[in-house]
């Protein structure tokens, strides 16, 4: 077993509705999308028209510039609408599901007798290549390359995350078939990364066919690119690549079962949910029926699929996105707050300690979309430093996009950030600017410039 | 607070685009905002944002300077009445001190925000919290009997040359509150320097130097004069730790300066890698000074005492600390804090002519901090270059 890294750089924020570890049913969901924009820098050309009925693994839209990347449906059914934005950018194609799911059938398999052009053929036929995803850029992997390594992240350190160990429950067998698929796609290793205060599951520690690593620290810990950054960083020309824990075992169902199976449990959580607890569905499915009877109805409300440093703004009866595994509801904050910079503010989470609420290091917090503050230009310095826990100068790099200068962002390391290893630093910027989106810029400036 | 926010919703579209006071939205929204936290909620990215905004940093920041702005005023009326010879109750000294003071800091506020607000206008930016702590600074580094034209001009200046010509706050070189003291000082030298200007009021028989200004003599002077020199103005370090001093308005106490510095460093606002490495490289330089002690200065004055002297200890803590104008890598700030203080006190010994060697070290500073982080970074890429060449 390996030493245990310890992340010291980051900040866990303490919110108000931890899902409690109970399994609860929800009616089932009528209908289910997939949504293109959950795949940064894909162009998506349609495989199907409204009306037209299809199975669970049935492709919906492919990849205009890599053909052999399927995106397919989570369920069997007809497809009743597809819902363009501005100059007709496709955002959702849903699917209103069948009462029993059909499945498309693929090869059934144990992967360790398969050669690697197998499992992969399988995967990009299956669909389920959308999961692979690789370091550098943040994008699905390309699969005429092979990696360095195959890295996986077996816990999740954001906000309110959902526990792995709970999520994967029952999917052992699944789980190591998915890693023994990965190990055929890389000559290198598959690092299965985990905290040893959060994961006590057999299906980690006994794992075979792969690396354990540990960490413990603060978030960002579980955020793959931190590991990567400390296991074996990425430079210029590498790439690794990356796949969710839950996805591993969508790959073992492939294999074991034959089918694109992609239900999985989600964590509902958030300081308006009644009682947060965990829900059985399949990924992409409308959230109304999750959500139906088990908000808080005091105040306006924002739906986050996946968690509130990383995802997505959803509608009340939107879908859950395809890589997300909780669904976060915290209140819209939209209101004006009388002399809220100058209060004491208890109830005020701040890394710095200008509000007294650091007496309490252990308090909940409700937090609200509010962005407390005007942007402004930078001013603060130091600050983004404290929760970036790799050796990349953030500020630098974020100038550097800002500039549009491709060496410097070389130099100073693109290809080992992704947008979430700087949400943190999007969480406590005093000038409050837009790190994320200004992160991804950069990436799609690189792939342009690159390719 | 409700008729309020109504009152400020009902007028708002009379200074949006269109309206009839449109020339003045921002003066407009930079009073409602000072009243109101905005309703804007997060667009993209993280939907939940730290508590802290720039309105909350600049006032923890002037929060902290509260008992240096206290203990000057209380200061300037124990100096007058010593200097007249008379003796005054502490609350008759503090309130001397307060008529002395305020009009300062009308002045350099007034004159500061009505430029930032004017220039915000015409750009159609929103004003800019920076101000806030520049416009305490500037009284606080200014003698008492500066004249308030002299202010008015020193705080124009500086915001305009230091600050809104090259974009406002945010995007400066120089810390501005320095700037004017250092427009001051070399527009108006009979005014910021010699013995007259410290005390407010003072008898003329009375000495106003301050302890920089009779440690300066010690260069020149030899044996017996030197150390009666020293004897007499600059071996009570208790008073210039306490601040019974003359000198600038808030900059003679260390004991309030150090009492900011531990607001600044437990809130997390100000830099304690900036402080902490200013001091050692102040007592370094001393030090160094005490080792070759080629004069009464160098020999005389122990390296430690050079911290409590003049504004050492108030440029290191609120003025090198300036994040727009300091180096911004976290190595760079213990190179940037040791070279300042190291030249703070080399220049305060070597140059008679500039016995405040403090501002002069912290601009020089300013100036080469984008230097000191342009190596910062480059030995980041250094490193990253390595790796693959151990890779490979």
């Amino acid at each position: 077993m390996s030493e245990v890294k310890k992340i010291k750089k980051g900040l866990d924020i303490k919110l108000i509705g931890k899902a409690e570890k109970v399994l609860e049913k929800a009616d089932r969901s009528e209908t289910y999308a997939i949504k293109p924009t959950d795949f940064p820098g894909l162009t998506p050309k349609l495989k199907v028209k409204v009306d037209m009925e299809i199975k669970a693994g049935s492709p919906l839209f492919f990849d205009k510039y890599k053909p052999e990347i399927n995106f397919a449906s989570p369920v069997s059914g007809k497809v009743i609408a597809i819902n363009r934005g501005e100059r007709r950018k496709i955002l959702e194609v849903v699917v209103q599901a069948d009462a029993e799911i059909q499945y498309e059938e693929f090869k059934k398999a144990d992967p360790n007798g398969l050669s690697r052009e197998e499992v992969k053929e399988e995967l990009l036929k299956s669909g389920l290549w959308a999961f692979m995803r690789q370091r550098p850029y943040d994008v699905i992997a390309n699969p005429q390359e092979t990696p360095k390594a195959i890295f996986i992240s077996a816990f999740d350190s954001a906000p309110l995350a959902a526990d792995v160990d709970f999520l994967l429950e029952g999917d052992a067998e699944a789980f190591q078939a998915g890693i023994d698929a990965l190990a055929k796609l890389t000559d290198g290793k598959v690092h299965l990364n985990i905290n040893p205060n959060m994961n006590q599951a057999k299906m980690f520690s006994e794992v075979k066919n792969a690396t354990v690593n540990k960490f413990v620290g603060v978030h960002p810990a579980g955020n793959v690119g931190v590991q990567i950054h400390h296991i074996d960083a990425i430079n210029k020309g590498e790439v690794a690549w990356v796949v969710r824990p839950q996805e591993v075992v969508f790959i073992g169902r492939l294999f074991q079962k034959g089918i694109y199976d992609v239900s999985r449990k989600v964590a509902l959580c958030g300081s308006e949910v009644k009682t947060p607890c965990y829900f059985e569905t399949i990924t992409g499915a409308s959230v109304r029926n999750i959500l139906k009877g088990k908000l808080k109805d005091d105040e306006k409300i924002r739906v986050i699929s996946g968690n509130v440093l990383t995802g997505n703004h959803i509608p009340e009866d939107g879908f859950i996105g395809m890589y997300d595994s909780q669904i976060t509801v915290i209140p819209e904050g939209d209101k004006h707050e009388f002399l809220g910079w100058a209060l004491p503010g208890l109830d005020k989470f701040s890394m710095s300690k200008s509000f007294f609420s650091w007496l309490s290091p252990n308090k909940e917090y409700r937090l609200d979309a509010n962005l407390n503050g005007e942007h402004r230009a930078y001013v603060v310095s130091g600050e983004y430093e404290k929760v970036l826990p790799m050796d990349v100068l953030p500020v630098h790099l974020i100038k550097s996009i800002l500039v549009e200068d491709i060496d410097q962002m070389e130099q100073l390391g693109i290809y080992e950030v992704a947008p979430e290893d700087f949400a943190l630093c999007e969480f406590v910027c005093t000038s409050k600017i837009d790190v994320q989106d200004i992160v991804r810029q950069g990436i799609d400036l690189m792939i342009k410039e690159m390719s | 607070m409700k008729a309020l926010r109504k009152f400020l919703d009902k007028k708002k579209p009379l200074f949006e685009k269109g309206g009839k006071f449109a020339k003045l939205q921002s003066t407009f929204d930079a009073f409602d905002t000072f009243l109101f936290v905005p309703d804007h909620t997060s667009k993209t990215g993280t939907h939940i944002k730290d508590a802290i905004d720039l309105k909350r940093t600049m006032s923890v920041v002037v929060l902290a300077l509260i008992p240096s702005l206290l203990f000057g005023m209380y200061n300037i009326g124990y100096q007058h009445f010593l200097s007249v010879g008379e003796t005054a109750a502490l609350m008759d000294m503090f309130v001397y001190g307060l008529i002395k003071v305020l009009p300062i800091i009308v002045v350099s506020y007034v004159v500061g925000l009505g430029i930032e607000f004017a220039f915000a206008q015409m750009r159609g930016h929103a004003v800019n919290e920076g101000f806030l702590v520049s416009g305490m600074l500037i009284p606080l580094v200014m003698p008492v009997e500066a004249p308030l034209w002299m202010v008015a001009v020193s705080t124009a200046f500086a915001v305009v040359i230091g600050k809104e010509v090259f974009g406002g706050t945010g995007m400066n070189i120089w810390n501005p509150a320095l700037v004017a003291r250092a427009f001051f000082f070399f527009a108006y030298p009979s005014k910021m320097s010699g013995d007259a200007v410290w005390i407010a009021e003072k008898a003329d028989t009375f000495s106003g130097a301050t302890p920089l200004a009779h440690a300066a003599t010690l260069v020149d002077a030899n044996g017996e004069i030197a150390k009666s020199i020293f004897e007499q103005h600059l071996s009570n370090a208790w008073d210039m730790f306490i601040g019974l001093i003359p000198g600038s308005i808030g900059e003679t106490s260390t004991l309030a300066i150090l009492i900011g510095a531990v607001i600044l460093i437990a809130t997390g606002i100000g830099s304690w890698r900036i402080m902490l490495s200013v001091f050692v490289g102040g007592y370094a330089m001393g030090a160094i000074f005490n080792l070759i002690g080629a004069n009464p200065y160098m020999e005389l004055i122990p390296a430690w005492q050079h911290l409590i002297m003049g504004g050492f200890a108030f440029g290191a803590v609120f003025m090198a600390t300036d994040p727009v104008s300091a180096t911004q890598t976290t190595r760079g700030k213990y190179i940037y804090g040791f070279l300042i203080g190291f030249l703070a006190v080399l220049i305060r010994v070597m140059n008679a002519g500039f016995p405040e060697a403090m501002m002069l070290a912290i601009l020089l500073m300013n100036t080469f901090a984008p230097l000191i982080d342009h190596y910062v970074v480059q030995g980041n890429v250094k490193r990253r270059l390595k790796r693959v060449k151990v890779k490979a």
